[in-house]
């Protein structure tokens, strides 16, 4: 039933465009005006209402003039609530959309910049089923940071996003359609298991795999060191208590991944395997290059280097 | 397994601040309705309000329902234990703000929460149909700012405010309503009958009784509520002569008096009555659920919608459940009933037999001494009330069956009644024709509004005397034991016993607030469906008949919406304080007759500003620099050298060379 709904509020969308407020995406900033904020009003609105309209018979029948006072002060004010609700979506700013990192079918961190010149309360933000309410002071803007479901690597353009607010008194909804243009990347997933990557000629000769046997240093004792790490005959010469420090085994793989290497897969393995090396790499602080067709990025390493080469991959046709 | 779907945000547990305006609101309620319920049930809710805050305070979560069920259960026993039934008034509102305060032991989410607000906001308006008094319906008013303040409190993401600046936006929002409520409450169409139901009004005092038993009086002269206004064509007449009939008095059993019930005695003539002089005057009178209408002394003919008794009583053909407001003529110089017909006379001379032998004897007594002159037994009468040791108590001792003989010769003291019934009883046992009136005498002259105002403490009984050739003569006999009764009112008779707010700054006090009283039940209570179809008398249309009113109402709502609109449409455009500073630096230097000339940039002017002033130049080159970064060097002015520029701005003094 839900389905439906939403594919029919889909399919009129696109065929009546003007009636369902379907907007093009368009570029940021965006700034929402009244051409472009609806107000409805909600369930409580709308039972509000029938309890204003009861209180007003009941104060006519009875001609008591102070309760009929009573009820148009509340409908009056009810009803410029709406203006109000109107109020705090005009004039909202969306500055600028962060996109972060994430692989295909992990949520997407987006952190939408919002602001405006004066106090806002109790703006709503609805991505897909998720909402998130905040508030601007007239002076900073506010970081809202959305989650963003991912299906498939590759350019994603942002869905639209529902601005509403139901405030003061939850009477009214005032909303607005935000279709920023603007596309996120979204890395490919990695496969789960595979082989690892051909070791070069030379690639024995850049692990330095230190078994924790080779002395490196002395350093003062720590509370915990084990008793027979402590170098007795130059602590002797010291005030303090001297440890022999071992350095931690650590591999550092310098790998070449190469997708020319990796014939007999279909593209979105291919694509999977190196994703799920480079994540090993990664993990091991390696140093690695990468070549695709049409891109090669030379060795390096760290985050940046690793983002560099996850994009290029997610880019891939 | 699916996983649990995320709660709706109305199914959410609402904060401490919500639950705190919403427990706010409800003890508010619970005050307005407090005076008209059973003490012991506003003290059990109380209690259950007070505790389940703190108990919501300590730990969130709902009240188990083993709890709830049985409170609700004993709450519809107490009402119907208390009432009789549920329904009604009084029933119904106790049974409301016990539903409203058990509401709370459940509430726990949004949704509570919002049916909560409405069903208050539903028992704030009921707070009126008991009192729709000027200060009461202001307070009902405030009561709707935590109930706004807890329907903000829900909405998510809000910068946080203090607890009572929660409440000022809803009195903002109210403020900023009431042009548009006032002009609704003007115009919304009154309805002329009531759709269903004989609307009750209990909140009718009930004033004046239509029987007298001495000592009964006690209540109503400690009532200083507002009985009735009244304004006068031209002066009004001297304190001594307000005298307000209400009831003629004639049946007396011993013990109480009673008027002849126009429903049990068949319809007569009114008793002739010659005018010398007369007043036109207006009356507003407060609610009685009585049928009789005070008037001034001796009315001539009664108003529209009631009829003149054969006693000069004015009844009203339906009882007075609203406001009324009335115009009479009544003669202040007259004879009533010159001419004593028999019937009169029997009812006049009949008193009860076996009843205060010595009241008959002392009366006997009398008229052996003055023969037949009746004047000089009424002069005896008030003689003896004046030099007999008589004393004016509102709180006098218990009487016995035989009520004037005990009065007149042991107790010796009592007020207006007692006065008015001894008085009554021995003229009639002379052989002198009278009857006791009561009503209202005094009030306070309201010079502000130019209207008198009449308490129920003013309630007043007197006597009447039919003497030969002077018809009936009013007979203050009060007046002997205590003149100022008559000649400053009821409160100066009383003296100290009244209670301690009657003093005299307070009371004049109370006396001015009246006239804004006046204006609120003339003005707002009393706009009803007949003033309402004047109300457009002004503007041409003379009969405002309901289509109009609703034309009108949707015009004019449509019009204070556009208002609404301009001001949420409006967008203000920030002002530049950088330009404010050089405007102000221009017109400094414009009165030394160096102004900026239309095309100049404002390096070049202040560059020329510098040079025809030589003795300020590194000053100005300063000022000149600054504004240039300001401008230039950032999208924003920032705030601290902005704010120095314009200080050096201001402190910049053109300083006179003398060459």
């Amino acid at each position: 039933m839900r389905d439906l709904l939403q594919r029919l509020q889909r399919w009129a969308e696109h065929r009546l465009p003007a009636l369902t407020r379907y907007r093009r995406p368009e570029s940021l900033p965006i700034e929402l005006h009244r051409r472009r904020i609806y107000i409805v009003p909600t369930g409580f609105g709308l039972g509000f209402s029938v309890l204003l309209l009861v209180m007003l018979v009941g104060a006519l029948n009875y001609a008591n003039n102070a309760a009929l006072l009573l009820t148009c002060l509340l409908g009056a004010a009810s009803a410029a609530s709406m203006l109000v609700a109107f109020r705090s979506l005009d004039g909202l700013r969306l500055g600028h959309i962060r996109a972060g990192h994430a692989v295909a079918g992990q949520p997407l961190e987006l952190t939408l910049a919002f602001d405006s010149r004066r106090p806002r309360n109790a703006i709503r933000v609805d991505l897909g089923d998720r909402t998130l309410a905040f508030a601007l002071d007239g002076r900073a803007s506010a970081q809202v940071k959305l989650a963003l479901p991912t299906a498939q690597r590759g350019w994603q353009p942002l869905p639209r996003i529902r601005v509403w607010t139901s405030w003061p008194l939850g009477l009214f909804r005032a909303w607005s359609w935000l279709h920023p243009e603007q596309s996120v990347l979204v890395w490919p997933r990695a496969e789960l298991a595979g082989p690892q990557p051909h070791a070069p000629a030379d690639d024995a000769r850049h692990m330095r795999l230190h078994r924790g046997d080779e002395l490196a240093a002395l350093r003062d004792y720590r509370a915990g060191d084990p008793q027979r790490h402590i170098a007795w005959k130059a602590s002797a010469r010291h005030e303090h208590l001297l440890v022999k420090d071992f350095e931690q085994p650590q591999s550092r793989p310098q790998w070449q991944l190469d997708w020319r290497r990796l014939g007999g897969l279909d593209n979105e393995a291919r694509i999977a395997r190196l994703a799920r090396w480079l994540n090993e790499a990664q993990a091991q602080r390696g140093h690695y290059s990468l070549w695709l067709p049409g891109n090669e990025i030379p060795g390096g390493s760290g985050p940046l280097h690793y983002a560099h080469c996850m994009s290029a991959l997610a880019q891939l046709p | 397994m699916t996983p649990p779907r995320p709660k709706s945000p109305s199914e959410r547990p609402i904060d401490a601040r919500a639950f705190d305006l919403l427990s706010l609101t409800m003890a508010l309620v619970l005050g307005l309705h407090s005076p008209h319920l059973p003490w012991w049930l506003g003290i059990a809710l109380a209690l259950i309000l007070g505790w389940r805050w703190w108990q919501r305070r300590r730990q969130a979560g709902r009240v188990p329902r083993w709890l709830k069920l049985p409170l609700l259960v004993l709450l519809t026993l107490a009402v119907i234990v208390q009432y009789g039934n549920i329904f009604g008034r009084e029933p119904g509102a106790a049974l409301a703000v016990g539903l409203l305060i058990l509401k709370l032991l459940e509430t726990e989410a949004a949704r509570d929460v919002r049916v909560g607000i409405s069903f208050a906001c539903f028992a704030l308006m009921a707070a009126l149909l008991f009192d729709q008094g000027l200060i009461a319906t202001v307070v009902v008013a405030l009561g709707l700012l935590p109930a706004l303040a807890t329907l903000r409190a829900l909405e998510p993401g809000q910068l946080p405010t203090s607890l009572p600046r929660a409440l000022l936006p809803g009195l903002a929002l109210s403020a900023a309503a009431l042009p548009l409520a006032l002009l609704a409450f003007l115009l919304v169409p009154r309805l002329s009958s009531p759709l269903w139901g004989a609307p009750s009004q209990d909140q009718a005092r009930t004033g004046l009784g239509d029987s007298m038993t001495p000592g009964n009086f006690t209540d109503l002269l400690t009532d200083d509520h507002p009985a009735m206004r009244v304004s006068f064509d031209g002066t009004p007449p001297p304190p001594d002569r307000r005298y307000f009939r209400a009831y003629v008095m004639w049946n007396f059993d011993g013990r109480s008096w009673r008027h002849l019930d126009p429903r049990y005695a068949p319809p007569r003539q009114p008793a002739p009555l010659e005018v010398a002089s007369s007043i036109r005057y207006q009356i507003s009178l407060q609610p009685t659920r009585r049928r009789v209408l005070p008037m001034l002394d001796v009315p001539l003919q009664a108003p529209a919608q009631a009829t003149l008794q054969a006693d000069r009583e004015v009844m009203a053909d339906k009882p007075v459940n609203d406001q009324l407001n009335y115009a009479a003529r009544s003669a202040l110089q007259y004879r009533l009933q010159p001419d004593l017909d028999e019937r009169s006379r029997r009812l006049g001379l009949r008193l009860p037999a076996d009843f205060n032998p010595r009241t008959h004897a002392l009366a006997a007594q009398w008229r052996q001494r003055y023969g037949s002159d009746d004047a000089a037994i009424v002069q005896a009468a008030l003689g003896l009330f004046h030099d007999g040791g008589f004393r004016y108590t509102l709180a006098p001792a218990p009487l016995g069956r035989n009520s004037v003989d005990d009065f007149l010769f042991d107790t010796h003291e009592g007020f207006c009644e007692h006065y008015s019934s001894a008085f009554t009883v021995l003229m009639r046992a002379a052989g002198i024709p009278a009857r006791v009136v009561t009503g209202y005498q005094g009030g306070y002259w309201n010079k502000y509004g130019n209207y008198l105002l009449v308490r129920y403490s003013d309630a007043h009984a007197w006597s009447e005397v039919w003497l030969a050739g002077r018809g009936w003569v009013r007979v203050d006999p009060t007046g002997a034991v205590r003149p100022e009764r008559v000649s400053l009112g009821a409160a100066a008779a009383a003296g100290d016993q009244l209670s301690w707010y009657r003093n005299d700054w307070l009371q004049g006090l109370r006396n001015r607030w009246d006239i804004v009283n006046r204006w609120w039940d003339q003005g707002v209570i009393g706009f009803d469906a007949l003033r309402q179809r004047g109300l457009l008398t002004p503007f041409g249309i003379r009969d405002a008949d309901t289509a109009t009113l609703g034309v009108l109402l949707a015009i004019s709502s449509v019009l204070f919406i556009a208002i609404g609109l301009a001001w949420a449409l409006l967008r203000r455009q920030p002002r530049d304080p950088l330009r404010g500073a050089l405007r102000e630096l221009e017109r400094k230097l414009a009165r030394k007759g160096i102004a900026r000339r239309p095309a100049e940039g404002p390096q070049h002017y202040l560059s020329r500003a510098a040079r025809a002033l030589p003795g300020q130049r590194d000053e100005l080159a300063s000022l000149m620099r600054s504004y240039l970064e300001l401008r230039y060097a950032h999208d924003e002015p920032p705030t601290e050298p902005l704010r120095a520029f314009q200080h050096a701005v201001r402190d910049f003094r053109i300083v006179n060379v003398v060459k």
